[in-house]
């Protein structure tokens, strides 16, 4: 158990260490950082300054040591952009990605529960057929249309949600939250379920068929000859057993919420670390797009180790060989 | 798989009875959505080839454009011109359907070369994978793996804005297309190597590669053409997945503008510029090429969803 724990943890760093040399080989090699810093007017005693200020006459692997050093302070350098440091930018960026991944995650995974446990009840139902006819099409549907066609149901027919921005936000602290002011619930809404959508159709897909295994179970048709309700069987009984794969699974797809952030987040004009990226990449402003790419690998490596040894606390029979599944 | 119903009556079937009899065309026969799907294919692939011929203006030669003509609704005929056009045109007066055309000829043009390439190298990795083994297929595999953990999208945006950030200014617009092929074949070609991996390992301990060994072929004859032919047709299934993957992946960062440019507009750069338009009420030059976009993308997948049924014996 130990090793195998040593083992993944000493794979993921490796990982991290080879997404920072790339990282790294980035803000080094494309483009010269000292023309992006400095303007038009200058003389060879400004880049011998700055080159030595950066230290990019230092040998390859120092540099690359001190990067990471940086990294790990959160220290990624400075904007060639906005002319700040991108950790600044990135902590300013960060409450409304986070509050919009939150409230996405959320809708998907009620929605999704509540609605993969009603079709595999009513199996046979006009609804339940309905709403999995849609959902197919809700998943072939590329995130950018949803947001479109849900821009132009709410906002343009009926008027009823604004189309972009956060709406009025309220400062604690480091952190501007939406969620306590009406407007900023309000501008809340579309984005998070543009976002949620495809993770809910898949909690739902899978909470479904998990759902029509275990009603099949004999500890199932045990509780129903004994009289139980069936409201207390299908959710005391087998909800509770559906329950592993889709923590599971939902773990997995928290980071994807974080990717396809950068969508949603162009949709609607999301002032988020998304829309940040996306910008970069516009704008060739390479020490975002680093610090970016840091910060993502982080979360997926961080959450891929998790969900791993979960999987070993819950499934004994990866303990045989200690191999990853 | 055609020559499979060889009955033994009195005349020899034809060549093509056989085929029109086997398994495969049989269950095809059989699936209205897939014919259905098929026939839309087919539709969008030639217009996309034919663009020029059929689309009634060149929307990309300026002498041809009246400005006129900017905001024309479908099927109306223009106030000043008098002109009419079928789908409407955008504000410079260009005519959607034919930027449709066009667009569908970029987009299909991206996906079909971005699946090609990632064909080619997860196919080639795959083989060499399975066949050398020992470090080499360690090697592949743990980048396979790696590059799994991060969606398929966001490496493709990277990769896309490291090599914007490594082509001169002046060439970024031409380079856009060729990069973004990179871009989507480099986020997909595991799908086809662990796929590959998986079937070549199988073949690998079979005789026939015994037999080529003890001959005297060297690895790469073995690889390529001995192997390779047993294991491309789960390799077809997933080319067909990944082909409307791919177009959605080209329509999603052209549309976030990190994709082809507005001088080579694709579906998704068409639909960027329509979305422009949603509040102001010129509805067409966003809802056509949404609608292209979802059909391709749509009839792509149920294709595939019924070459995966058909080709897998297990669900027969």
């Amino acid at each position: 158990m130990l090793a195998y724990i040593i083992r993944r943890v000493f794979q993921s760093v490796i990982v991290l260490l080879v997404v920072g040399l790339v990282a790294f080989s980035m803000f080094r090699f494309v483009g010269d950082p000292i023309d992006n810093m400095l303007g038009q007017e200058r003389t060879q005693a400004d880049i011998d300054r700055l080159r030595t200020e950066l230290g990019l006459d230092q040998p390859f692997p120092v540099q690359y040591f001190k990067f990471l050093q940086g990294a790990v302070e959160g220290n990624f350098g400075v904007s060639y952009r906005q002319g700040r440091p991108v950790s600044t930018i990135i902590a300013e960026r960060a409450p409304a990605t986070l509050e919009l991944a939150l409230v996405s995650g959320f809708f998907a995974i009620t929605l999704g529960i509540a609605l993969g446990v009603f079709t595999a009840i009513r199996r046979n139902g006009i609804a339940a057929n309905t709403i999995m006819t849609l959902s197919l099409i809700g998943v072939s549907l590329p995130t950018f249309l949803i947001g479109i066609l849900l821009i132009y149901i709410f906002s343009v027919e009926l008027d009823l949600l604004p189309s972009f921005g956060r709406g009025d936000t309220v400062q604690i602290g480091g952190w501007s939250t939406g969620f306590l002011t009406a407007s900023g619930l309000k501008a809340l809404i579309l984005p998070s379920i543009t976002l949620g959508l495809y993770q809910m159709t898949l909690i739902m897909r899978l909470v479904r068929s998990e759902m029509l295994e275990v009603l099949r179970a004999d500890y199932v048709r045990f509780a129903r000859a004994r009289g139980l309700a069936e409201r207390a069987i299908n959710f005391r009984h087998a909800l509770k057993n559906t329950l592993v794969p889709v923590i599971t699974v939902t773990g997995l797809q928290l980071g994807s919420i974080i990717a396809f952030a950068i969508i949603t987040e162009t949709v609607f004009q999301w002032p988020g670390v998304g829309l940040l990226f996306i910008n970069a990449i516009q704008f060739v402003d390479i020490p975002v797009m680093a610090a970016y790419l840091m910060l993502i690998s982080v979360m997926f490596v961080g959450i891929n180790l998790i969900v791993d040894l979960l999987y070993f606390a819950i499934d004994p029979r990866l303990r045989v060989d200690g191999r990853t599944a | 798989m055609s020559d499979m119903t060889e009955n033994s009556a009195t005349k020899p079937p034809s060549r093509l009875a056989t085929i029109w009899d086997s398994d495969f065309v049989w269950s095809f026969r059989h699936s209205p959505v897939a014919i259905i799907a098929l026939l839309v294919v087919m539709i969008l692939l030639l217009a996309a080839l034919f663009a020029p011929w059929i689309a009634p203006h060149d929307p990309f030669n300026p002498a041809t454009l009246n400005l006129m003509n900017g905001f024309t609704p479908p099927g109306q005929p223009n106030a000043f011109t008098q002109e009419t056009f079928l789908l409407g045109t955008d504000d410079q007066g260009r005519d959607v359907f034919s930027t449709i055309l066009y667009g569908l000829r970029i987009s299909l043009f991206v996906g079909i070369s971005a699946v090609l390439l990632a064909m080619i190298i997860g196919v080639v990795l795959g083989l060499v994978a399975a066949y050398v083994g020992g470090w080499t297929e360690t090697i592949i595999m743990r980048v396979a793996d790696v590059q799994l953990t991060f969606p398929a999208i966001l490496v493709a945006m990277l990769i896309f804005g490291i090599a914007k950030g490594i082509t001169p200014p002046e060439y970024r617009n031409e380079m856009a297309i060729w990069v973004l092929i990179v871009a989507i074949a480099l986020s997909d070609w595991v799908q086809f190597a662990r796929v590959v991996r998986g079937a070549a390992l199988v073949e690998k301990n079979k005789e026939y590669v015994q037999a080529a060994r003890l001959i005297g072929r060297g690895p790469i004859p073995i690889m390529f053409r001995h192997m390779l032919p047993n294991v491309l047709s789960p390799v077809l299934v997933i080319s067909t997945i990944s082909l409307a993957l791919a177009i959605i992946a080209e329509a999603t960062l052209s549309f976030l503008g990190v994709g082809a440019p507005p001088t080579q507009p694709s579906l998704g750069t068409l639909i960027r510029i329509g979305q422009g338009y949603l509040f102001s009420g010129e509805w067409w030059i966003l809802l056509f090429p949404s609608i292209t976009l979802l059909a391709l993308a749509l009839s792509i997948n149920l294709l595939g969803d019924w070459l995966r049924d058909a080709l897998n014996p297990k669900l027969r």
